[in-house]
């Protein structure tokens, strides 16, 4: 590991301003990714600001509906009552991600910021647009069964390694963010995450130094009818291939409202417009699920391993409504 | 690392094998320790581009190579299994680099060093933690426990009890890491910490009965490659039921398999 220089913030505008003032900074919460990633000599930071000291673990109701705090570790995150009671579909996604060491380490923040997993964005020996821009994607021509179907580009086919982060996105979530110059700014979740087009290394919709305080997730009415379904190769402990979070608001047998988001099929948690939109107002039957999972993945297009993600996709959505129901 | 000097001079042991133990002499750590740079000097290169990392390495006083200096030194205090440690790291000092080669608490192990295998599982604050992926300096004033702090005296901790009891282990690497894991696992349960696998997510947390899925699914962060999963889970079930566990294997009947072999 590279040598860095490492120092506490006590407050989130401070931390901001530390990091903005060095291009070289990095914010430290969980340090479960970059750590990793320092290690492995892709990710360079020649400071660490630890951020862990910083008062924002708080979750807590508001009129609207929860704040969830960045700093808040996972564990806690999906055990707090008030997550369990009404939002179980994001207590179900955190549980289905890692281990529950990593869980205790790490935070909501981090886990919404945290990198790919793609083994050639891993391996500096070999050209990757998202270390390396410009130098070429390897996973395009190389194993790529486990990549993306939906929104890569030439330049990038790697997927969003999150199951927090796809609950998150079908619960209409907004991200507060501190700013730099000590302002702070809200934006929606589904706009954090940015497909790769032809800037993967720039994915996310922070600018350097700037830090996420908190998410809010408004009230609704899924928690009685929302599932996460985790589509992968063991059992547990392993990254999706698939995974599908489904939220149903229901009248009787007809679907008021409908949120779909998937994971594991892009480089960001794919929310399924088309899918919800299509759902809403039909009766909540097999064959209407099937319906929207076919129209949602229609704009798919598989790399040379993974033409069995879509159609998995498709299954993935139908359990995950028909289980929601 | 088995310490051949610490081993009980064992009546098991026969001439030979004596012979063989007394040859290789110190431990290599304490041979590591006191090798002098001049006589083994490309071990010494190698142990100083190790030690770099490692704030107050004594250097041997014939030592070729100069001392490196600390770079980005952080001061660190931890509560180790009950005793307070003052330390002085190079900030990218792990917490389990921190144990295993300042604190010499070598029981956590260094599997994968990313965070994939569970090996260095510590306890940290009552929670289990990756000792690989947290840095010593992030550690300041918080509890530590590692599998060395868990018995009392000579009466080992009852989840080492079990590990041994039902054979939870064949070379023993992951042991270490899978008892803290355990061990801070069953405190979850009753704490009514949810997994993957409940149920019951929207109603209120209460102490959880574990079934032998559910140990999995918790204990998955853990691997073992020796495959020694299913005494895992039977010695995880004793201590948490407090029931022991009946044995799916038994002992070959004198004459019952005399045709087979």
């Amino acid at each position: 590991m590279r040598p860095f220089k490492y120092s506490k913030a006590t407050n989130a505008a401070g931390a901001a301003k530390a990091v903005a003032g060095n291009k070289n900074a990095k914010f430290l919460s969980g340090g479960t990714n970059i750590l990793d990633l320092m290690k492995e000599d892709v990710a360079r930071p020649d400071e660490l600001v630890d951020i862990n000291g910083i008062a924002s673990s708080q979750i807590r109701s508001t009129p609207a509906g929860i704040s969830v705090g960045a700093l808040a570790k996972n564990t806690d995150t999906a055990n707090h009552p008030l997550v369990r009671e009404n939002y179980p579909l994001l207590s179900q996604a955190i549980l289905a991600g890692a281990s529950e060491q990593i869980r205790n380490m790490a935070t909501n923040g981090g886990n919404v910021m945290q990198q790919v997993r793609c083994l050639y964005f891993y391996d500096t020996a070999v050209n990757c647009n998202r270390r390396e821009p410009g130098s070429g994607c390897s996973a395009i021509v190389g194993l790529n069964r486990t990549y993306a179907i939906l929104g890569w580009s030439e330049h990038c086919v790697a997927v969003n390694p999150s199951d927090m982060a796809v609950a998150l996105a079908a619960l209409d979530t907004k991200v507060n963010i501190q700013m730099a110059d000590g302002k702070t700014r809200s934006i929606p979740f589904t706009e954090l995450h940015r497909l790769p087009g032809d800037a993967p290394h720039d994915d996310k919709a922070l600018a350097h130094g700037e830090m996420i305080t908190s998410f809010e997730i408004p009230k609704n009415k899924f928690a009685a009818n929302s599932y996460y379904v985790k589509v992968r190769d063991r059992a547990s402990y392993s990254f999706a291939l698939v995974s599908v979070a489904a939220a149903l608001e229901l009248n009787g047998k007809t679907i008021t409202t409908a949120r779909i988001a998937l994971g594991g099929v892009a480089n960001k948690p794919w929310r399924a417009f088309d899918a919800e939109k299509f759902l809403a107002g039909k009766a909540a039957t097999k064959e209407n699920f099937e319906k929207a999972a076919e129209l949602e993945l229609k704009s798919a297009r598989p790399l040379e391993f993974n033409e069995y993600k879509i159609e998995l996709s498709k299954r993935a959505i139908v359990r995950a409504l028909e289980k929601a129901v | 690392m088995t310490d051949y000097n610490e081993r009980p001079d064992s009546e098991e042991l026969s001439d030979d094998e004596r012979a063989i133990l007394s040859e290789l002499g110190e431990s290599r750590r304490k041979f590591l320790g006191t090798v002098s740079a001049t006589t083994f000097g490309v071990l010494a290169a190698q142990l100083l581009a190790e030690q770099e990392i490692l704030a107050n390495y004594r250097v041997p006083e014939d030592a070729v190579f100069a001392p490196v200096a600390e770079e980005n030194a952080v001061s660190v205090t931890l509560n180790i299994n009950g005793t307070k440690r003052a330390l002085s790291l190079d900030s990218r000092v792990t917490l389990l680099d921190a144990l295993r080669e300042k604190l010499g608490l070598t029981g956590s192990k260094k599997g994968c060093d990313h965070g994939q295998c569970g090996s260095c599982t510590v306890i940290v604050d009552g929670r289990r933690v990756l000792s690989c992926l947290t840095l010593a300096a992030t550690c300041e004033g918080k509890t530590v426990t590692t599998i060395e702090g868990l018995a009392k005296g000579d009466d080992l901790h009852p989840m080492q009890e079990a590990f041994i009891k039902y054979d939870g282990f064949q070379c023993g690497y992951c042991t270490p890491g899978q008892i803290c894991s355990a061990v801070a696992m069953l405190d979850e349960a009753k704490r009514g910490q949810l997994s993957y696998l409940s149920e019951n997510i929207r109603g209120k947390a209460r102490a959880v009965k574990l079934s032998d899925d559910e140990i999995r699914e918790r204990m998955s962060g853990n691997l073992c490659r020796c495959g020694a999963y299913p005494n895992i889970v039977k010695a995880i079930r004793e201590v948490h039921t407090g029931t022991e566990v009946a044995e799916t294997w038994e002992f070959v009947k004198e004459g019952v398999n005399d045709a087979a072999v």
